[in-house]
């Protein structure tokens, strides 16, 4: 770990992003390094998801000021899917229902070369798909179904930096911890020779971090991002004490 | 037989009356701008057709090799150049061209099947078949008859500029089951011509038919279809309809009429309109009997200059009737239109529950950023929605027909690309 934290993966500089006609991120500064996974906690509204959207490429994400780097390269330049083929990963909150297309096919896109039968079944079998498979992707899926298909898609596409938009939202406790389970898997990088996995994971509970170990955490709070520290400690801060005085107290100031 | 010389000079006489009757829908065609149909020579074994023939038959599901198939017919212009039944099913099922039926059972054909389901006088089309047909296949399956493999046929059209005129029968006696895989199509040569088609189909007691029809024509070909079909107690229809090619106007309008108490009928359409294109399809189920039950589903993309009017008709007269449409379309061009019209009745039948859903809506952005997102490359991820919209899952579908369809998307999608 020590020798990955040396290598940044993703570095975000400066960043500010107008979102019609709102700037919603106003000079955001973060760094990722291989093999790291980060948390990002804060209140509805104050730009996670924004962050989140811009480093996928999604329009109407308009960078004003500063830039996204992965790997070395601008992302500026790039359309989505160049950034997905250079090692981005994301995992919706809310995926789109896609008629006509199939689970099955989805993982087979996202798996790209490393498509075949294995891997197709141990993702059924892990990720309990079979009922699912061969529906329409997330075409009437429950809010676990859709998390669920959301990793599958996820372990096939093997990112090196995955990003997770609220992977506990709308789905009950048993699916959470198959979530989790899926997310350290894609973290930890358990399949031979793919390397360090690295995470961003925007959560606004934190329920997930039962069940994920991230190893940093950071608060965006009005487009900035106000803390940084232990996610677990800011998380017990935030409970406590609330969005508003956390990023006032004196532990979490950089 | 007076019955049939007197229903002969009726037909005539119906059909002159309608020579120059419009048709209720689409563009209004010059027949005597096409030539009569020439004759062309039987061939012993499909092997000796050319390899462009097969070809272009193999593209709409007409496969040379009869592998998998319980029989096929094959049409050139108006000669009836092949046909077999194989050996398993002899005794359970017939194949023949219309003439041949009309002259092998005279009186039954002309008091039940022929310009039965389908009136001479309907149009001008309709009229043009009756007084000059140019053959057209009779399919019989034997009562009780479950025929588990498809029967294929094929109508060419192998010179330009030609009017086919073809007059088509399928029955099925009680409780027959069969799927007939019907392909028209033309040489690659041809350009323009006319495809004037006649299908009257009897699906009897507790039967089960599912007729496939997949066109493929060409930017200046003509196609006026004309289907009409009864069905009897406990019957099912279903009818899959395959377009994924260019065509110059196309308009079709099946009419199913659901005699028998406890009777079905399903309709599927697969329309993409392509350049010029100019394609009115459509279909009205009559629900008449007790307990029955229909859907027709259309799917329908445009792109170029293309046009589509994708109708559906519910008539309920029936008080236990249920009957449901849903038509979408995407249109991916500035200069393309697409008309989705419902068109629901319920006649003196207070209980009749009839809906619909007409959509017309582009493919939603976020639909493409998803696959985008997943490393599909922009292109790739509006044809793989695209495919994914018109892929209609139909159900009971024999695999080899769905292997068809499916053959028939991924090659349009690749085309696409």
């Amino acid at each position: 770990m020590a020798l990955n934290q040396s290598r940044p993966l993703l570095v975000v500089e400066d960043l500010h992003v107008t979102v019609g006609e709102h700037e919603v991120l106003r000079g955001i500064n973060l760094t990722i390094n291989e093999g790291e996974t980060h948390v990002l906690l804060g209140p509805n509204g104050g730009g996670k998801t924004t962050l989140l959207n811009t480093v996928v490429g999604l329009p109407g994400y308009r960078i004003t000021q500063g830039r996204i780097t992965f790997k070395g390269t601008d992302l500026a330049e790039l359309e989505i899917d160049e950034r997905a083929r250079l090692g981005i990963g994301v995992a919706f909150q809310r995926p789109p229902a896609v008629r006509g297309i199939k689970l099955r096919q989805l993982i087979e896109v996202a798996a790209g070369d490393g498509a075949h039968e294995e891997l197709l079944a141990d993702l059924i079998g892990d990720l309990t798909l079979k009922k699912m498979i061969d529906r329409d992707v997330n075409m009437g899926f429950s809010g676990g179904e859709m998390k669920r298909s959301e990793m599958a898609q996820l372990l096939a596409q093997s990112p090196e930096l995955t990003l997770f938009d609220e992977p506990e939202s709308g789905v009950d406790l048993d699916n959470i911890a198959v979530v989790g389970k899926a997310m350290n898997r894609l973290l930890k990088a358990e399949r031979i020779g793919k390397g360090t996995r690295s995470g961003l994971i925007v959560t606004h509970t934190g329920h997930i971090l039962e069940y994920v170990n991230a190893d940093i955490g950071h608060v965006l709070y009005d487009g900035k991002l106000a803390c940084k520290g232990n996610p677990l400690d800011l998380i017990g801060e935030i409970g406590k004490h609330g969005y508003d005085k956390c990023v006032e107290c004196a532990l979490c100031q950089m | 037989m007076p019955d049939v010389e007197a229903r002969k000079a009726e037909i005539r006489e119906l059909a002159e009356a309608a020579v120059n009757k419009p048709a209720t829908f689409g563009p209004d065609l010059d027949l005597s701008e096409f030539n009569a149909a020439e004759d062309a020579t039987s061939v012993e074994s499909l092997a000796s057709l050319s390899k462009q023939t097969k070809e272009a038959a193999l593209e709409i599901g007409f496969d040379a090799t009869e592998e998998g198939r319980s029989g096929s017919y094959f049409q050139m212009d108006r000669s009836p150049i092949y046909r077999k039944v194989e050996e398993m099913f002899d005794n359970k099922l017939e194949i023949m061209s219309t003439e041949e039926a009309l002259r092998l059972y005279p009186e039954l054909m002309y008091e039940k099947y022929y310009w039965r389901n389908v009136a001479p006088d309907k149009d001008k089309y309709t009229a043009q078949v009756a007084l000059s047909t140019t053959e057209g296949y009779f399919i019989r399956v034997k009562a009780g008859q479950k025929i588990d493999k498809p029967i294929q046929a094929c109508l060419f059209v192998s010179e330009n500029n030609i009017s086919q005129n073809v007059h088509s029968i399928i029955i099925l006696e009680e409780g027959a089951e069969a799927n007939v895989l019907t392909g028209c199509t033309i040489h690659p040569k041809v350009r323009n011509g006319l495809h004037a088609g006649i299908s009257e189909f009897y699906v009897g007691k507790g039967a089960k038919l599912t007729f496939t029809m997949i066109h493929n024509w060409s930017e200046d070909f003509h196609v006026r279809p004309r289907t009409g079909v009864t069905v009897e107690e406990d019957g099912t229809y279903v009818n899959n309809y395959v377009m994924l090619k260019p065509v110059r106007s196309l308009q079709t309008f099946p009419v199913a009429r659901l005699i028998g108490d406890r009777s079905r009928a399903v309709f599927n359409s697969i329309v993409y309109g392509l350049d010029d294109s100019y394609v009115d399809i459509g279909s009205e189920t009559s629900l008449e009997g007790a307990g029955t039950r229909s859907e027709a589903i259309a799917r329908t993309v445009s792109r170029e200059r293309a046009t589509i009017y994708s109708r559906g008709r519910l008539i309920g007269k029936n008080n236990d009737c249920k009957a449901h449409l849903d038509c979408r379309g995407i249109v991916m061009s500035e200069e393309s239109t697409q008309w989705a019209i419902p068109d629901l009745a319920s006649v003196g039948a207070p209980g009749a529950e009839l809906s619909h859903e007409a959509a017309i809506s582009p493919i939603a952005a976020e639909e493409i950023y998803y696959l985008m997102s997943r490393g599909v490359p922009k292109d790739e991820a509006v044809s793989m929605i695209t495919r994914g919209f018109l892929d209609l899952e139909i159900p009971g579908l024999p695999p080899a027909l769905r292997r068809q369809i499916d053959k028939a998307l991924e090659e349009t999608a690749k085309e696409a690309l």
